[in-house]
Formats: structure tokens, C-alpha cells, sequence
């Protein structure tokens, strides 16, 4: 017998360099380290901010940047510094729970109408079509106005509309997937169709979902902020920066400071969701 | 005596081809892709049928149909007798496992995100071949069955050249115990000296393991070389069906004849000596009517565009689909 | 060949990606008279493709490419882009395997033919759309006046390749790189379209470097051949010279890998292993770790590509004299092809 299995080309070494060559991005390792800050800023806030965010001080009402309040003061004597601080908790919380449901939610419907297409997928096509025309911020502030003002109420709204994205971006992945072989060998070796689905299809169709998750969680602090702003989403005296935006606008000639500090923060923590995303569109790409 | 372990009976396949906004508007009916137009074949146990045809020709689909991917519009499959597509039959899991399939495109028939032991292992679990803590044995039994080596079972799809990863589809397919394999374009895609490597293993295997096998290919040497019998498919029908050494020494329809000699000879002195068909494949949109190759034959009369021939024995020959095959092989 | 149009002397053509250092071409030199066919063969990664585009300017966009490449004694590689613009597609036209990507989807035939020929001769209006209609009649698309107005996707594939010949030859250039023209087509359209290809050299008095991996293909078509492996020409001579008896054992192999004249159901004769990846070549004789002739030296040293005589040219230590010495010594099953019987019996 002549044949002889050679070593496999050693292309080990590849994966590691493409980890490698993510991580030398410095881009990604900014968003990276910006994002981890917020978190901890978000976890921990009472060991970052030097004062309670809700103390109101009217001995010190409105006062510049100084040492002792970095971002000055705002009309009720709060610390402004303290407050931005404080916001950390509520607008990541925001990042992550306006978008995770929507992400489960649309990660499911669009791999099993991607999957069986049929009838349920044109009904989806239906809904897309019906949710895409309208502009995301009218349909959610649509969907506030009848369950209410709050926290809660912005997260159900925000799911309601932004599974649609996700579920759309998910079908069209695994439809093309499909095309692929495997899944035809998943069927042809007799694998449940939940097996092919969840198991096969759906982590290499995902890629491009969880992109866009990042991009989307820098959306939904935006979006939590503005309704914040616009009295829709959290409730004054809540330290959030929409809020605190709100707050200061009335003095924006004046103390210009207090709308800015926290309209800084949500450039920030944007860009840091950004970076990583994109860092993660080269890391998570199948093969070399 | 042989025994029949897989048989296709008159099957025809039309993909519909959705209507466009002018076809409703001028009331013409959809369109239908007729990719095959009543197969009949069947497959002996231990024997390598080939199956032969240009693309288009329905030959994939024939494969694919065979695994139950594309349910056939009429005709049935028959497993041991029984129609893998009647009623209970289609849930039948015990099927799956024991017709496999290998698939042409080794960069996409394998999952690239599973290590190649959690792909055969997956296949053991999944038809519980082994109990649990006997599975990373069997798996390292099957890659020395298809010559990878054992650190093979830690790494990705994209580590492996095609030829590699063709094994590990093998592997994949044997994992299960399978006793037809059917071969779509196996190794059509990988170099020529690699080519010799997996098919040899193929032979190798069928031997030991008594393998049946459906060798659907384009490359009309190999399917030669590893054929006991084939079949010539042609806009989605099969034209002549026989014996391999009879069929490629004395190919009886006009198109088989055309499809041999159209092959490139390795021998530089047989330059500008053959004979080439003229004409493309029709689409399987628009067969034509009566036998579907008179446009392209030398041979065709009146008869050939409008009475479709059906196959029939020819003696000392295998079976032909040709108004004309006796005056043909007579002058040949 | 007397009087070479094209002389390639030397040609090397590295890759950079991403740190790895690839050296896909090494050293390739080879002629190609006035209306010669010279097929390129090889396995994938033997360079046979990054020949023609190094050879077209093409490869230095994306690596380093030196040696010198004489057309009709003019030398490209010192060329500006510019330059190269104006020989690329007047004087040396290229097809390509897949003709759907190299035909613009959106234009019309008619449109992406007349262009060509407007940006290359000084034909007007009228002259050029006759020009198009005899084109494409030449290549044999039946109706051809008719099917100007149709867009590249209402081609089947077979046609698209007269197409994309049509337009590379309507300027009358008088080399032709095709790169695996026919690969991704049937055998019954590949024989036509190869049929096409060699009356059109002969008619136009063309020269034509054919790439392909079918060694058939270059048996039907080619007057002369150059094997490639891993970046390099091992074996170059006349077709049936070396088709016939074939020295380098690289050819040796390619050629009893395929199933022509051997016992049905056997095993077939396979080199062992794979090619080598480019980026890790062994320091040698690139081959060797395949060879079943590998002795000492083709480790350690790289044989070079000399002249054995009558025009063929080898680089190999321990060249094949007799095809039967190779059956017996690679262990293969006696391949019995008729032609090779034939050599021996010689």
C-alpha cells in the first residue's frame, strides 16, 4: 500500500495568531478596556463616587468644576461627578437588558423560520415588513405611551420592536448556512432537527448577530437615554444620564457642564461597544 | 445470487420555479425545473454502481433524492422493499443511518466549528452505535480506518487539507455502520494525486466492509475504474445502464459515445482525432419533447423527436434508451 | 520554436500574509513562440496561476515579482501600470475559469465587447459593432447580431466562455493567457471550447499559455508543457515527450494517478502525501518528501532545471529512464497504461 496520511498542514498555530492579531488591535483592546471601566463603574459605583448621588446640598447649588466636585454641582447642590457615577449602574444595566431579551427572542424566531420557512416565515416577512417601515424610536415611544412611563415598561418596549432586527439578521444567516453541506449531512445522518438547528447551524450563524448585539447595546443606551430625556424612560430623581442631560438643559448657557459630563459618558461607553465589535467580527470568523 | 438492497422506482422530481409578476399577468402557468423524468434503477448488495451525466443532468439529485433531502414528486425508493418515503417509513431514523452520503464540497460538508472526534463522536451518540464511555475508542478506530492520524480528533475543519476532510466525511459516514454509501462527486474536487488516495481507500473499504455503493461522478475514468455497473443519465433520465467494462468498451447510445469521446485521451497521439458533440444540454426548464438528446444526435429521425424511447435489452450489451442503438452499434 | 514572442527569464513572485512570507514562484523560466500552445500543470498551490498574473503585471499589486518577462524584447516588469495597461488586453488578453466574475452583470455582451474595442483600436461606431457581431460569430454563438443586446446572465456557461473569448481576442492579441478555461465546465463543452481555443491560435497565428490540471487536456491541446510543483517548473518539454515518458517523478505520478489503463476496482497508483504548504517549503528538492527515489542530496540541496537535451528540461537528481523501473520501484500496482507499455517496449 503505498499511501502514507502525511501530518496534517500545522495550521494550529493560525488560530492562536488570529487571537493574537485581535488582541494587537488597538482598537479592540480600547473598546475593551472602556467597556470594562464602565463595569466596574456600573458594579461598584459607591467606591468610584465620593458622594451619594441623591445628597442634596443647598449650601452649594450650581457651582463650577472644582477639586472637590470634578463636574461642579447641579441646581439641588448634588455632585454632579457623583451622579454620572451612579448612572453607570442604570444606563449599562439598560445596555444589556433592553437588548438580551431581544437577542434570545430573535436569535430563536429566526433560526426556526430560517429553518422551516413556510408559512410562518411569511407571516414573519409580514411583521418585518410592518416593523421596519416604522422608525424604532416612534414605535417604542408608541409602545411607552400605552404601558406607562418606567424602567420596566422601556424594556418591554424596546424587546417588542427589537427582536424583529435580530430574528431578520438571524434568518437570513441561516438560510444561507443551509446552503452549506453540513446541515444537508446533518439531515442525511438522521439528526433531529433541533440537534441541526441549535447545535449545528446556529454557531455558525451567529457571528454576525453578536456583532451587531454590540453595536445595538451602544443603541440602547442611546435610545434608554433619550427616553430618559424625554421623561419616558427613567424617573427623575434617578441618577441616568438621559436625566441628566434633562436636568441640566435649563442651564445649559451657565453650567454647561452638567449636560455634557454625561453626554461624554454615553460617547464613551458607545464607541467602547463599537471597538468591540469590531474587534470581534475578525476574531469570531470561521477558519483561517 | 444477488439480493437488491436499494431500489428506485420510476421516481421524477420537478423543483416549481415561482411565477413572475408577468407570468400571472399573461396566465402562463409556473415554471417547473424537470430535474428527473421517471429513474429507474436498483442497487445490488456489494456491487459500485456509477452513475454518470454532465451537470444539470440530475445526477445530484438523484443522490440527494435517494437520502430523502428532496422528497420525489412520484416514483418511490425502496429499502429492502420497503418505500422510504411511504407514511411511517419518513420518520424512520434506522433508514438515515444505514444509506450515508458523502458529499462533493469537503470545505462545506463539514461543520467548522466542531472538532472532527465531536463530529464522529456526535454521529456514534446520536444512533447510540456505542455505550458512552466506549465512544473515544471507536473514534480513534475510525480514523485509523480512514489513515488520519489520532490528533486529528482535536482539530478543526480548516486544518485539514480537502482531501483530509474528505476522509473525515468517510469517517463520518462509516461511523454509523451504514450498508450503502452513496459517493456525490467525492472526490471531484481535490487534486489529482490526492484523487488516487481517497479512491483507493473507497475500494479498501468496500472490501472490508462489504459496502454498497452509488458512485455519482462527472469524471468518466474514475467512475470507470470504480464502477461494477453504470448508469448514463441525461436530462434526467438514464439513457444506458449496464455492465462498466461492456458500457465504456462499446457504449451503445449516441450519447454515451459522445460523452467517452469527448473525455481528453492522455495520449497526445490521439490529437484532433475525436469526434466532439455539438450543442449544449438542453434546460431541464424546457425538455425536450421525444428523446430528449435528438438535438445533439447524429442519428435522430422523425421518430426521435416525438416518441420518448424507453430502455430495453440489448443483447450482449446492458439496457439502452434509443430508437436507433441496434443500426448504431451495428456500424460501430 | 524559433522566434519567441514571449521569454520569461527567472520569474520569482512572493506573497506576504499576515507575517508569513509565501514564496509562490520560484525562478520559472520558460518561451512560447508565435502561435505555440504551452500548457502549465500542476495541483493547487503549484503556482501555475500566479504565473500568468506575474507574467500580466497582475501579481504586483499584491507581492513582489522579479525576473524579467520579455515581450517581443521589450521588458514588462520595468513597465508603468500605465504602460501595461495599454499591452494587457491590446497585445496579451486573459479568460478566466469562472467567466461570470470576469463579465460585467450589469452591461450588455455587446456594450462589454465594443468597449474593448474602443479602448484599444480606433475603429468607429458602426466597424465596431460588425466587429462584435464577427466575434462573436467566430466563436460559434449561433445569431450573433441577435444576441448583442443580451446581458452575460442569459448565457449558459459554455456560451459565457465564447463570451469572455470573444471579447479577449476581438482586438487580435497575440498571446492568450487562459487560466483553467474549462475547468468549470462540462467535458462535452470542454472539448469544444478547447477545440475553439486551438483553431483560433492556429487561425491568428497566437501564441496561448494554457493552465490546467488535467493532464488529458494538455495531451489534446498542448504543444508544449511545463509541470509546476510548489512554485517551480520540475519538467518542461514537448508534449509527447514528456507525456510519453515522462522523467521527473512528480510527472511520473500525476500521470499513473490517473485511472486510464489500469485494471478496473484495483488500486491506483497515488503519490503519497500532499503538496507542501508554501509557507513551510522543505529546504530541498520540494518533492521529496513524496518521492519514492529520494536519496541524500535532494534533502539538503535543490536540483536546478538543466537541459537533458531535444529541448526538455528537468530538475531532479534521479530522473525516471524507463516507466517500468518506476512501477516496481515506488511499489505501485504495475500500471499497465498502453502508452507507457509502449514506451518501455521502445
Amino acid at each position: 500500500m503505498s499511501e502514507v496520511t502525511v501530518n496534517t498542514t500545522s495550521n494550529a498555530p493560525k488560530r492562536m495568531t488570529r487571537a493574537r492579531l485581535a488582541l494587537a488591535k488597538p482598537g479592540f483592546l480600547l473598546g475593551c478596556a472602556i467597556i470594562g471601566i464602565s463595569t466596574l463603574l456600573a458594579l461598584f459605583p459607591q467606591v468610584f463616587a465620593p458622594y451619594d448621588p441623591n445628597f442634596i446640598d443647598y449650601l452649594a447649588v450650581r457651582q463650577p468644576p472644582s477639586w472637590a466636585h470634578p463636574f461642579g454641582t447641579d441646581s439641588l447642590g448634588r455632585d454632579a461627578f457623583s451622579r454620572v457615577i451612579h448612572a453607570y449602574s442604570v444606563n449599562m444595566q439598560m445596555a444589556v437588558l433592553a437588548t438580551v431579551f431581544a437577542l434570545v427572542i430573535g436569535v430563536v424566531v429566526g433560526a426556526l423560520v430560517g429553518y422551516y420557512r413556510g408559512i410562518a416565515d411569511m407571516i414573519f416577512g409580514r411583521v418585518v415588513d410592518a416593523v421596519i417601515t416604522f422608525p424604532f424610536l416612534v414605535l417604542v415611544i408608541a409602545v411607552v405611551a400605552v404601558l406607562g412611563p418606567g424602567l420596566i415598561n422601556m424594556y418591554i418596549a424596546i424587546t417588542m420592536v427589537g427582536w424583529v432586527y435580530y430574528a431578520r439578521l438571524m434568518r437570513a444567516e441561516v438560510i444561507a448556512q443551509m446552503g452549506n453541506d453540513y446541515a444537508a449531512a446533518g439531515l442525511v445522518m438522521g439528526y433531529s432537527d433541533r440537534r441541526i438547528i441549535f447545535r449545528h447551524l446556529l454557531p455558525n450563524a451567529i457571528t454576525p448577530v453578536v456583532i451587531y448585539w454590540m453595536t445595538d447595546m451602544a443603541l440602547a443606551i442611546l435610545l434608554g437615554s433619550s427616553l430618559g430625556y424625554l421623561g419616558l424612560g427613567a424617573q427623575p430623581p434617578q441618577a441616568e444620564w438621559g436625566v441628566l442631560i434633562a436636568e441640566g438643559r435649563n442651564f445649559i448657557t451657565t453650567a454647561w457642564w452638567l449636560s455634557l459630563m454625561p453626554g461624554i459618558a454615553i460617547v464613551l461607553t458607545g464607541l467602547g461597544f463599537s471597538l468591540i465589535g469590531d474587534g470581534l467580527a475578525d476574531l469570531l470568523r470561521p477558519r483561517g | 445470487m444477488s439480493e437488491t438492497v436499494l431500489e428506485v422506482d420510476n421516481v421524477t422530481l420537478a423543483f416549481p420555479i415561482s411565477r413572475s409578476l408577468m407570468d400571472v399577468v399573461h396566465r402562463r402557468p409556473g415554471k417547473v425545473v424537470r430535474a428527473l423524468n421517471g429513474v429507474s434503477l436498483a442497487l445490488q448488495r456489494g456491487e459500485t454502481l456509477g452513475v454518470v451525466g454532465e451537470s444539470g443532468c440530475g445526477k445530484s439529485t438523484l443522490a440527494r433524492s435517494i437520502v430523502r433531502l428532496y422528497p420525489p414528486t412520484s416514483g418511490h425508493v425502496r429499502h429492502h422493499g420497503q418505500d422510504v418515503f411511504g407514511g411511517e417509513a419518513k420518520k424512520d431514523r434506522d433508514y438515515n443511518r444505514r444509506v450515508q452520503m458523502m458529499f462533493q464540497d469537503p470545505f462545506s460538508s463539514l461543520n467548522p466549528r466542531m472538532t472532527t472526534g465531536q463530529i464522529l463522536s456526535e454521529a456514534l451518540r446520536v444512533h447510540e452505535m456505542r455505550p458512552e464511555a466506549e465512544i473515544p475508542a471507536r473514534v480513534a478506530e475510525l480514523l485509523d480506518l480512514v489513515r488520519l492520524p489520532q490528533d486529528a480528533a482535536e482539530k478543526l475543519p480548516h486544518e485539514f487539507s480537502g482531501g483530509q476532510r474528505q476522509r473525515i466525511a468517510i469517517a463520518r459516514a462509516l461511523a454509523v455502520e451504514p450498508e450503502v454509501l452513496i459517493a456525490d462527486e467525492l472526490v471531484s474536487a481535490l487534486d489529482v494525486s490526492v484523487q488516487a488516495q481517497v479512491v483507493n481507500l473507497l475500494l479498501e473499504l468496500q472490501d472490508r466492509l462489504g459496502l454498497t455503493i452509488l458512485f455519482v461522478a462527472h469524471d468518466l475514468r474514475l467512475v470507470r475504474h470504480v464502477s461494477n455497473r453504470v448508469a448514463v443519465i441525461y436530462l434526467g433520465r438514464i439513457v444506458e445502464i449496464g455492465d462498466s467494462e461492456t458500457l465504456f468498451s462499446n457504449p451503445s447510445h449516441p450519447y454515451s459515445q459522445a460523452l467517452l469521446s469527448a473525455a481528453p485521451s492522455l495520449d497526445p497521439d490521439d490529437k484532433g482525432q475525436a469526434q466532439h458533440l455539438s450543442g449544449e444540454l438542453p434546460s431541464p426548464l424546457n425538455v425536450p419533447p421525444g428523446c430528449a438528446f435528438h438535438q445533439r444526435c447524429r442519428f435522430a429521425s422523425a421518430r426521435c423527436k416525438s416518441d420518448i424511447p424507453t430502455l430495453r435489452s440489448l443483447p450482449n450489451r446492458g439496457e439502452v434508451a434509443c430508437h436507433h442503438a441496434e443500426e448504431i452499434s451495428e456500424n460501430a | 520554436m524559433n522566434n519567441p514572442i514571449l521569454e520569461v527569464q527567472g520569474l520569482s513572485t512572493t506573497f506576504h500574509r499576515g507575517g508569513v512570507t509565501l514564496p509562490a514562484l520560484r525562478d520559472v523560466s520558460f518561451n512560447v513562440g508565435k502561435g505555440e500552445v504551452l500548457g502549465l500543470v500542476g495541483e493547487s498551490g503549484s503556482g501555475k496561476s500566479v504565473t500568468l498574473r506575474s507574467v500580466l503585471g497582475l501579481a504586483r499589486r499584491y507581492g513582489e515579482v522579479t525576473g524579467q518577462v520579455r515581450w517581443q524584447g521589450q521588458d514588462l516588469t520595468g513597465l508603468s501600470e500605465r504602460e501595461m495597461r495599454h499591452i494587457r488586453g491590446r497585445e496579451i488578453a486573459m479568460i478566466f475559469q469562472e467567466p461570470m466574475t470576469s463579465l460585467n452583470p450589469l452591461l450588455t455582451v455587446g456594450r462589454q465587447l465594443t468597449e474593448t474595442l474602443k479602448a484599444h483600436t480606433d475603429l468607429n461606431r458602426r466597424a465596431r459593432k460588425d466587429r462584435a457581431i464577427e466575434m462573436l460569430d467566430l466563436v460559434g454563438i449561433p445569431a450573433a447580431a441577435s444576441r448583442l443586446s443580451d446581458y452575460p446572465h442569459q448565457f449558459s456557461g459554455g456560451m459565457r466562455q465564447r463570451v469572455m473569448i470573444a471579447i479577449a481576442l476581438a482586438v487580435g492579441p497575440q498571446l492568450l493567457l487562459a487560466d483553467e478555461p474549462t475547468t468549470a465546465l462540462d467535458v462535452t463543452i470542454q472539448a469544444q471550447i478547447l477545440d475553439l481555443i486551438l483553431k483560433l491560435s492556429q487561425d491568428m497565428d497566437m501564441g496561448v499559455i494554457l493552465v490546467t490540471h488535467d493532464l488529458g487536456v494538455v495531451a489534446q491541446t498542448c504543444d508544449r508543457v511545463a509541470v509546476m510543483y510548489a512554485g517551480r517548473i520540475v519538467e518542461q518539454g514537448a508534449v509527447r515527450q514528456v507525456l510519453k515518458g515522462p522523467r521527473h517523478p512528480y510527472t511520473v505520478g500525476l500521470m499513473q494517478s490517473v485511472p486510464e489503463g489500469v485494471a478496473p476496482r484495483t488500486q491506483l497508483y497515488s503519490v503519497p502525501g500532499t503538496p507542501p504548504s508554501l509557507a513551510a517549503l522543505p529546504q530541498g528538492c520540494a518533492f521529496a518528501p513524496r518521492c519514492a527515489f529520494v536519496s541524500g542530496p535532494c534533502a539538503a540541496q535543490r536540483p536546478e532545471l538543466e537541459s537533458v537535451g531535444e529541448g526538455r528540461e528537468l530538475a531532479c537528481f534521479h530522473p525516471v529512464e524507463a516507466l517500468d523501473g518506476v512501477a516496481s520501484k515506488a511499489g505501485a500496482h504495475p500500471a499497465s497504461s498502453p502508452h507507457m507499455t509502449e514506451e518501455s517496449a521502445a
